[in-house]
């Protein structure tokens, strides 16, 4: 199938999906999600046109409805104490200090603004495909970027009132300074 | 555009630098800029180590195998594509094609010319009818892929489809009237996805219960106040290329479509009602 091969797909959909809702789990059900929305919309795929855009623009629109849903049946779900599922929670092998701690800030953004910012820097789509994904007008995309990226600055330079302890990582934070 | 080296960059000229996407023919001037521009520097410098710290978050996901149940989605998705393509070589799902099931059921021998209209009589249906009746014309006949999902894999089935309808379903029971379940598939509806359940009685004559969301989710726990939670009693159509009966419960609309009498039809819709 070349460069029509869904599979192909699948790894940057799921990085993407993990910093998005921060969760390794809810991740990959948004993109086996995206994968049977593929299934039932590949009539409105015009063969020649970017797939790879095509399947981020189907995860935006699952997600950005998956939130207005979760948000609204949130007041109903019952509460989990920490401790009760201590056991299952379990970070994943490869994240240090730094890593979650960004994850963290990252979650902290408005869902719109981190879609945003992951587009561009993560996935090197240009402003005008990231319009086309999230529906938007491209001016809004750069103020979206823009307010992202100072935010998450911001939250980064914060002192961490949880957890994180400069794990002696790397000399980097300091770099990042706070705007304006 | 010519601006003068002193001009500072502006907050969109500086994220279009971080991210690589000053067009080139403007990237000469605007480095002139930012060679005066401290501020600009050091938040282009800010930018960028943020971007590099952003683009190893996750990178592990890039090379961990692929679980299997997304492959299999994958593939799924492939073969509808598949499907897709072979659908656009005939000319698209053009009323054509959707005709030729349709007289397959009615006229049997003598097509095309009473089914057209048939079909043509489909198209003054209520909309979710009329996607009914026609989602029981081309899936009725199919000998291997009658549903994605066969019935052996019942719990499996309603577990998914109740996810992406959003609404807790329940397979009727209509084996009191000779009708197994032969399986379920997820179709595309106007307010998104809908369920499509087919039974199969010993003589090989096939139902469907074609099921959704009618109109924007009902608000609130109750659904209270919107035009679609507004229960419509049974209503019955033979317009359409086959019989079936419809009606709306809490915002949610069902359809049980069949080659049958109205009579018949009516019983097992009657039993699907007062099982769901």
């Amino acid at each position: 199938m070349g460069p029509a091969d869904l599979t192909a797909h699948i790894p940057s959909l799921r990085r993407y999906a993990r910093a998005l809702t921060g969760d390794a789990w809810a991740a990959d059900d948004l993109v086996q999600d995206t994968l049977e929305r593929a299934c039932g919309k590949w009539r409105l795929w015009t063969v020649g046109t970017n797939l790879r855009a095509w399947l981020f623009t189907l995860m935006h629109h699952l997600h950005a409805s998956q939130v207005r849903q979760s948000s609204r049946r949130a007041a109903m779900l019952p509460l989990v104490d920490v401790e009760d599922v201590e056991a299952e929670l379990v970070a994943p092998a490869a994240a240090d200090g730094l890593a979650l701690d960004l994850q963290r800030c990252l979650l902290q953004l408005p869902e719109e603004q981190r879609a945003v910012l992951l587009l561009v820097s993560l996935e090197d789509m240009s402003y005008a495909q990231v319009a086309r994904i999230t529906g938007t007008p491209i001016g809004t995309v750069m103020s979206r970027l823009s307010r992202a990226r100072s935010r998450l600055q911001a939250l980064l330079n914060a002192p961490a009132g949880t957890g994180h302890v400069g794990s002696g990582a790397s000399g980097d934070t300091p770099r990042l300074k706070r705007l304006k | 555009m010519k601006l003068s080296p002193h001009t500072p960059l502006s907050d969109a000229e500086i994220d279009a630098w971080i991210d690589g996407q000053v067009p080139p023919a403007e990237q000469t001037s605007l480095q002139a800029r930012l060679n005066h521009d401290a501020q600009a520097r050091q938040r282009v410098a800010d930018g960028l180590a943020l971007r590099e710290r952003l683009r190893t978050l996750h990178r592990d996901a890039l090379d961990e195998p692929v679980p299997t149940a997304l492959l299999a989605a994958a593939q799924g998705a492939q073969a509808a594509r598949a499907r897709a393509l072979r659908w656009q070589r005939w000319g698209g799902m053009a009323a054509g094609v959707v005709v030729a099931f349709g007289a397959g059921w009615m006229g049997r021998a003598h097509w095309p010319a009473p089914d057209r209209q048939a079909l043509a009589s489909a198209n003054g249906l209520p909309g979710f009818a009329r996607d009914a009746v026609l989602a029981h014309v081309v899936y009725t006949p199919e000998k291997r892929h009658p549903v994605e999902v066969q019935a052996s894999e019942q719990e499996h089935l309603v577990q998914w489809l109740s996810r992406r309808t959003g609404k807790a379903l329940k397979v009727p029971d209509l084996s009191r009237q000779g009708y197994q379940l032969v399986g379920g598939r997820l179709l595309p509806g106007a307010a998104g996805a809908r369920a499509l359940f087919m039974f199969q009685n010993n003589e090989g004559v096939r139902l469907t219960l074609y099921l959704g969301a009618l109109s924007p989710q009902p608000e609130g726990p109750a659904g209270a106040a919107l035009p679609s939670s507004v229960d419509t009693a049974f209503r019955f159509t033979q317009e359409g290329p086959v019989p079936a009966f419809y009606w709306v419960d809490q915002g949610f609309g069902y359809a049980l479509s069949g080659p049958l009498s109205q009579r018949e039809l009516m019983a097992l819709a009657t039993a699907v009602y007062q099982q769901l």
